[in-house]
């Protein structure tokens, strides 16, 4: 449904005309009624104001107070006005803005070195001076980037059957920030339609360069292919690195085995088994010819208990693994496949540079009205898209309480209760415990620095 | 020219290098004449590099063409005054190239190649003597560490196909972020925020931390030009650092010069004649698709910038094609600020000139980009079609292909040019933009002669 149909029956919009269940559904879809109580009820001002502070709004000495009025947010209004460069001396300015401007997205970009509003005061002397300073490492996962391996949607649709791809890159990413790169403090969010955005927020995250952010992005990147080359996987080594290694045999075989091989059909048609068969660095052609002879007797072996993707994918691997074809390249292709299939294809830009903008959590999707709710890594197999609260949703339940007299945490007695909850006790709290304490170990550096300069 | 470090630890074990850190300028009476010799052989070796590097060599030839180079240029008749010419002459290249941030960004990336052939060349103690001077202060992996991660070390040599490291070889433990080229091709193996770097990894180490020391000293050098030197020594170094600046730039093309304007309405047939693949490829996906990624934006944005279209063609341009898939209002929204800025109208004015050869080359597009260069980045057969369509058959698309194989992408853009212009391009392609102008010169004299 679209926001103009729904507009149409929303003057009174707490109740939905043609439901006639109760007098408390609220239409599905989103408008900026709806996102105007959502602003004002339930969106947690306090958590992102504090996140964003990073220990700096506390009364420590080495506190930056100027640090989040540095912090450029942008706003996408209804009428496709876009703001940029917005910032906030408090959080109570923020909050304010935000329920006056009602902005259907907010990004959340770096930290400048100056208020952003006021850069172009500084624009005049040269330097450089209005420059970004710190800003979270930050990786997008979109689906639409997988378009050529899942044949149930495609471009903005997601469903159950392909959601396992973002599952996976949740799952590689998130073990290699923390194992490989030694991060704690990682949120990960989903976009509110089809991919998951994640946020690395450790202190000297914050501060890499981005030379460094871009390294990191390439440490990930395994398709050296592009639009106009067939190959998009390729292990040329003898092994594979210990990161992928670790990948392939932890998450993305069992994923490609255990569910995708299934809900794609990978190998069902002939369209789909010659994209793999492509994939067979094979120069006199006699594997491939050998597969698809088998293929394409029509299931001769009519042993149909098996399903027949996981029949060929077996057949495919006894071949190129029984070691009778010594053809160079043979050896990482059964890995090259499950890489093509399953492995995480990040948006390179967004990681590499720090002024590039991120939607901020808790923001609703315009199209799907859902909230961009934090996914728990640990748990990321139970999340489902299609289940998070909705702009809809969370009305129906603040009005099935009825009025109440205002209290502080509306979102308390909504499905958001459960988000912002795990929000505050998985990241946000672990996150101020050790700005706190990266504060204190600067000021007693600063101290016994102050200490040496004595001594001469 | 800067605080002269109190003290220096050159000497470890009675190894000397003598491959300096320019840590402060030389102290010694300098005679103009000198000065301005010095630096130009310099140039010369950082130009001959710059030269390969865009046209694509190999790093193993590139190593071996950078130490020729400084052999030739470099030497000095007084064996005891080799050393000085270095360090006088990248001090006086440090003032011609501190003085906008194109030229830094060259200088940088030059001399930081320089340095690390250089140091590849030094013996394994001679590159430890220059690791303390550093002042880095990473101690070898002790073996009992080296025992427990020895496995994962094997995989990444495996992974990198060369031999497995032993207990004799030489590690060390370092914070990842000094390592970024390493980390980037997987070359380490990484864990908790560490890398473990081979002795013949070092060098990647070392160049790193030469790149932030020169980078921030050619800003402080910037500083001390404008403020001080500039006017001190305008009747003696002055006039030589700005005849050295003037005469050894190459074009920049962000300012179009001979073809200044084109027009939307002829932006179709200039592009069939007179873009190279690489902008034609774009060009014609975006007339496609209406849609190109960022990548692919930038590098035909900018071009076009290049060859002349006025910001509001372009805004137009563009727009016409996203407003199909995105719609206007997204256009306007999300994108116009996007070539608003490759303008310097929005945002911060900086590195906004047309990308050469050399940063397309080393782009690395992925799933969904069509920006980077077609000879490098399509397969054959996409090629060979790409060549066909722009009027390239027969035996040149066996010499285009040769050229590819070999990976000298920007000869096998010259040999396609020659091929369609009928015509032979001595200076090799370089730069688009100089593609696309030394196309417009050679339709313009055939109009001519035509006419
Ligand atoms: S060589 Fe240069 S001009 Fe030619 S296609 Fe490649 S990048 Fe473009
Ligand atoms: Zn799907």
């Amino acid at each position: 449904m679209t926001g103009d149909e729904v507009s149409k029956g929303s003057d009174d919009m707490m109740i939905d005309e043609y439901e006639q269940k109760q007098g408390n559904v609220v239409p599905d879809g989103f408008n900026s009624h709806y996102l105007k109580v959502y602003y004002g009820k339930l969106f947690p001002y306090a958590d992102i104001f504090k996140w964003m502070s990073y220990g700096n709004d506390g009364k420590h000495p080495v506190c930056d107070q100027s640090y989040f009025s540095r912090r450029e947010f942008s706003f996408t209004l209804d009428n496709e006005v876009y703001l940029r460069f917005q910032s906030f001396n408090s959080m109570s300015e923020l909050e304010n803005s935000v329920k006056e401007k009602c902005p259907v997205k907010i990004d959340i970009g770096p930290v400048y070195s100056v208020d952003p509003s006021k850069r172009h005061a500084y624009a005049q002397s040269g330097d450089n001076v209005f420059t970004p300073v710190e800003r979270e490492l930050i990786f997008d996962i979109d689906m639409s980037d997988y378009d050529d391996v899942r044949y149930c949607c495609s471009g903005a649709d997601v469903c159950l059957e392909c959601w396992p791809l973002m599952t996976i890159a949740v799952k590689v990413i998130d073990t290699s920030l923390r194992d490989d790169f030694g991060f704690s403090h990682i949120l990960w969010v989903y976009s509110g339609r089809r991919g998951v955005h994640c946020w690395v927020c450790d202190g000297k995250a914050r501060r890499l360069t981005n030379e460094q952010r871009a390294a990191i992005a390439d440490y990930f990147r395994v398709y050296k292919g592009n639009e106009n080359s067939h190959k998009k996987v390729s292990f040329t080594g003898l092994a594979l690195h210990p990161f992928l290694a670790r990948s392939y045999t932890e998450v993305l075989m069992d994923f490609f085995e255990r569910k995708l091989l299934l809900s794609q059909e990978i190998f069902s048609t002939e369209e789909r088994y010659e994209k793999i068969l492509d994939m067979i660095p094979d120069p006199d052609q006699s594997i491939t010819s050998e597969l698809r002879g088998k293929w394409q007797e029509k299931r001769r072996t009519a042993n149909s208990k098996d399903d027949i993707n996981v029949v060929r994918w077996e057949q495919l691997k006894n071949m190129l693994q029984s070691g009778k074809h010594k053809v160079q390249g043979l050896r990482r292709c059964v890995e090259e496949i499950v890489f093509s299939f399953t492995y995480p294809r990040l948006d390179m830009e967004v990681s590499k540079h720090m002024n590039h903008l991120l939607k901020a959590p808790f923001c609703v999707h315009p199209k799907t009205g859902r909230v961009c709710v934090p996914i728990d890594p640990n748990r990321c197999e139970e999340f489902d898209p299609t289940a998070v609260p909705t702009l809809s949703n969370l009305l129906e339940q603040l009005n099935i309480g009825g009025l109440r007299a205002e209290v502080d945490n509306e979102w308390d007695r909504t499905s958001l209760g459960k988000s912002i909850r795990f929000f505050r006790s998985s990241f946000l709290q672990p996150l101020l415990k050790s700005c706190k304490e990266e504060m204190e170990s600067s000021y007693n550096a600063k101290l016994q620095q102050s200490k040496n300069s004595f001594s001469w | 020219m800067e605080p002269v470090r109190s003290q220096r630890k050159l000497i470890v074990n009675d190894v000397v290098s003598t491959l300096p850190l320019y840590r402060s300028a030389p102290a010694l009476e300098v005679r103009l004449e000198e000065f301005e010799l010095f630096a130009l052989d310099r140039l010369r070796v950082l130009k001959g590099i710059s030269d390969a590097l865009s046209r694509g060599r190999k790093p193993e030839e590139m190593e071996k063409l950078a130490i020729d180079l400084w052999k030739t240029n470099m030497r000095h008749p007084q064996a005891s005054e080799v050393i000085n010419k270095d360090k006088i002459s990248h001090f006086v290249l440090r003032l011609v190239y501190c003085r906008t941030e194109d030229l830094r960004k060259w200088f940088l990336s030059m001399e930081t190649a320089l340095f690390r052939y250089r140091f590849k060349r030094e013996k394994q103690e001679a590159q430890r003597a220059l690791m303390a001077e550093f002042d880095l202060p990473y101690k070898a992996v002790s073996s009992p560490e080296f025992e427990s991660v020895k496995e994962k070390l094997v995989l990444v040599s495996r992974s990198l196909g060369q031999s497995s490291p032993t207990a004799d070889d030489i590690f060390f433990k370092v914070p990842f972020e000094e390592v970024p080229e390493l980390v980037a091709g997987r070359r380490v193996f990484i864990s908790k925020g560490h890398a473990y770097i081979a002795m013949s990894q070092v060098v990647s180490l070392v160049a790193t931390q030469f790149r932030s020391h020169l980078s921030k000293a050619l800003i402080l050098t910037n500083r001390k030009w404008t403020t001080t030197i500039a006017e001190q020594e305008k009747d003696r170094l002055t006039p030589i650092v700005e005849a050295l600046s003037s005469s050894y730039l190459g074009p920049d093309y962000s300012q179009p010069k001979e073809f200044a304007q084109i027009s939307l309405k002829d932006i179709d047939d200039v592009a069939k004649s007179s873009f190279p693949l690489c902008m034609r490829h774009l060009f014609e996906k975006l007339r496609e698709d209406h849609h190109l990624k960022h990548g692919g934006r930038m590098q035909l944005g900018l071009f076009l910038k290049g060859v002349g279209l006025k910001l509001d063609d372009a805004l137009a341009f563009w727009k016409a094609e996203f407003s199909r898939k995105v719609g206007a209002e997204r256009f306007d929204k999300e994108y116009s600020y996007g070539i608003r800025h490759n303008y310097g109208r929005e945002g911060k004015r900086t590195d906004y000139t047309p990308y050469s050869c050399q940063k397309i080359i080393s782009s690395t597009p992925g799933v969904g980009d069509h920006h980077g260069c077609p000879y490098r980045n399509f397969s054959e057969e996409n090629l060979r079609a790409a060549l066909n369509k722009m009027g390239v058959t027969g035996r040149a698309v066996g010499d285009v292909m040769d050229k590819v194989r070999n990976r000298h992408y920007q000869l096998a853009c010259t040999l396609t040019f020659e091929a369609v212009h009928g015509s032979s391009c001595d200076a090799g392609i370089n730069h688009p933009n100089q593609y696309f102008s030394d196309s417009q010169k050679i339709m313009q004299s055939k109009n001519q002669s035509a006419a």
